[in-house]
């Protein structure tokens, strides 16, 4: 069995995977819920029942082919920092690292795949797939549902499709979602009136940490509210067009603000480039702010492209339990701030100014053959 | 700023949109690691909020659903009650859908785009009974409707019989 280390010493598959870097899509994600016939669900029943539902669901689990020498472990023989790694890495959910003995998390080797055993329901399912990739991500998954229903029987309902703890889950128990990176919609003012657009069609939007429509990081998920009523095709199709459209909302709004406002975008990068390579104390806030712009700067070509997975790795390294990981001892906020600088500057140690590349500044980004990093 | 669930300091703001309003809300250290909204990209946040803030419009979660309660209803399968429903707002078991199916079909509605699932279906024989079952309501429910001459709602069923039927195969 893969121990935690193993696991977590390699960013994520979807982390580095070869994404259309320039997209404005970060990750996609797909969730299905499933509870055992029979069962209580993990909320209602005792501790024993917990147990027995366990014991029945882990070794169907871990037999699983894409699942073969996976990360597998109650969460009570897990420390905090390493829950919270999980929960940072956004390989469990907060819910689940609350959790005890009588729940688990098995995690395929590459962290495409994880499942959480005696969450809210008995099966929390999910995959997680770089840029948009949700049709994908959901057929890997379902395939993996399927190969268990030989082996679980699951509650199910005629009418009202898969029982779920939460009713809000009913019929699919499908939550689809994907993170997306909108800086230019929001430097140039048009985030709210997409994001309403988006939430009227019914699908949920939201910025995280932020106040008023402005995110912090510029970063916002978009995912469907309903479950019942509609198949996972039209669900996903729907979030998939809707996705496509915001993306091309965010290229677009790109392009206009080079085009009207140059100085205003190379002085917001530069501003991001100094702090980032020249704090000794930043706090995660400070520093998702400043590498949201680092890669809105890496997109419009005033670094080298790889500096989108470079600030896409670091935006996952900088969190706290990370650090915390990273250094192995327990820090407090203040050395939090200085290791976290101290990390930022390390990576960003070779990364050259965008004045280097201030003819952006005169001629417009055009296609990819106009890429000047090397 | 005050945590909008208690009356201590908020460091979590959330903003999302409901019913195409913008909403904010606000919520202290506890009550965002209760309600697990401090994972940023986390799942459970569309169900937390589904109620957004107290007093927001918005729909309404399980728990907060007024329901008649049933006269002290329990589930036979796992001793589960209504108040209990009012109290963590999730079910017992999957049979609780059985036992308080006419509260569930209160709930559903308005939470969902529809109120019947017409999604993926167990495979086996499992899959088979259940896809079986629901085309014999389906079809009762079809010879109602154009019995009271509903004929829109009939073109509606048939095609579901028929998306069955084609899965069946
Ligand atoms: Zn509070
Ligand atoms: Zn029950």
């Amino acid at each position: 069995m893969m121990r935690f280390s193993t696991l977590i010493k390699h960013p994520a598959n979807w982390m580095t995977g070869g994404r259309e870097s320039r997209g404005a899509v970060l990750t996609s994600r797909i969730r299905l819920a499933r509870n055992l016939r029979g069962h209580s669900f993990p909320g209602w029943a005792k501790r024993g029942e917990r147990a027995a539902a366990l014991d029945l669901m882990r070794p169907a689990v871990e037999e699983l082919a894409p699942m073969k020498n996976a990360f597998s472990q109650e969460l009570g023989d897990l420390g905090p920092v390493q829950k919270q790694v999980l929960v940072e890495r956004h390989l469990i959910s907060r819910e689940l690292a609350a959790r005890g003995n009588g729940s688990a998390a098995v995690i395929e080797r590459r962290q495409t795949f994880s499942l959480m055993l005696n969450e809210e329901d008995h099966l929390r399912m999910q995959a997680i797939r770089s840029g948009l990739q949700l049709s994908e991500a959901y057929e890997a998954l379902s395939a993996l549902d399927t190969e268990l229903e030989d082996k679980l029987e699951f509650a199910f309902d005629a009418k009202l499709g898969y029982l779920t703890a939460c009713p809000s889950n009913l019929g699919t128990g499908l939550r689809a979602s994907a993170m997306l990176h909108l800086p230019g919609l929001v430097l140039s003012d048009k985030i709210g009136q997409v994001l309403q657009a988006v939430n009227k069609i019914g699908l949920a939007v939201r910025g995280i940490y932020g106040e008023g429509t402005e995110s912090l990081g510029n970063l916002y998920q978009i995912s469907n509210q309903s479950t019942l009523g509609e198949s996972e095709e039209t669900i996903i199709r729907r979030l998939e067009r809707v996705i496509s459209e915001v993306s091309m909302h965010e290229q677009n709004a790109r392009e206009k603000l080079f085009e009207d406002d140059p100085e205003m975008v190379a002085d917001k990068i530069g501003r991001a480039y100094g702090v980032l390579r020249h704090a000794h104390l930043i706090d995660s806030k400070e520093a998702l702010t400043h590498l949201s712009l680092l890669r809105f700067g890496a997109i419009l070509d005033f670094f080298n492209e790889d500096t989108v997975a470079l600030c896409d790795t670091l935006l996952m390294d900088i969190q706290p339990a990370h650090l915390q990981l990273h250094t192995g001892t327990k820090l407090s906020p203040e050395e939090r701030d200085s290791i976290r600088a101290e990390i930022v500057r390390s990576r960003l140690q070779s990364l050259d100014s965008p004045d280097n590349h201030s003819d952006k500044l005169e001629a417009k980004p055009e296609s990819d053959s106009d890429n000047p990093g090397d | 700023m005050k945590c909008d669930f208690c009356d201590k300091k908020a460091t979590v703001f959330l903003t999302q949109l409901v019913g195409g309003k913008m909403e904010k809300v606000c919520l202290c250290d506890g009550c965002a690691k209760e309600r697990g909204v401090t994972d940023p990209t986390g799942f459970s946040l569309a169900e937390v909020l589904l109620g957004g803030a107290p007093g927001s419009p918005g729909p309404v979660p399980a728990g907060q659903v007024a329901v008649k309660t049933g006269g002290g209803k329990t589930c036979p399968s796992c001793g589960f009650s209504l108040e209990d429903l009012q109290r963590v707002r999730r079910f017992g078991c999957s049979d609780c859908y059985r036992t308080f199916s006419a509260e569930v079909g209160q709930m559903v509605q308005g939470m969902h785009k529809g109120t019947s699932h017409a999604g993926k279906v167990p495979e086996g024989l499992m899959g088979m009974q259940v896809r079986q079952q629901r085309i014999e309501e389906l079809r009762e429910q079809l010879e109602q409707a154009i019995a009271s001459e509903s004929y829109e709602e009939a073109a509606g069923i048939r095609d579901e019989i028929q998306n069955l039927t084609e899965a069946k195969a």
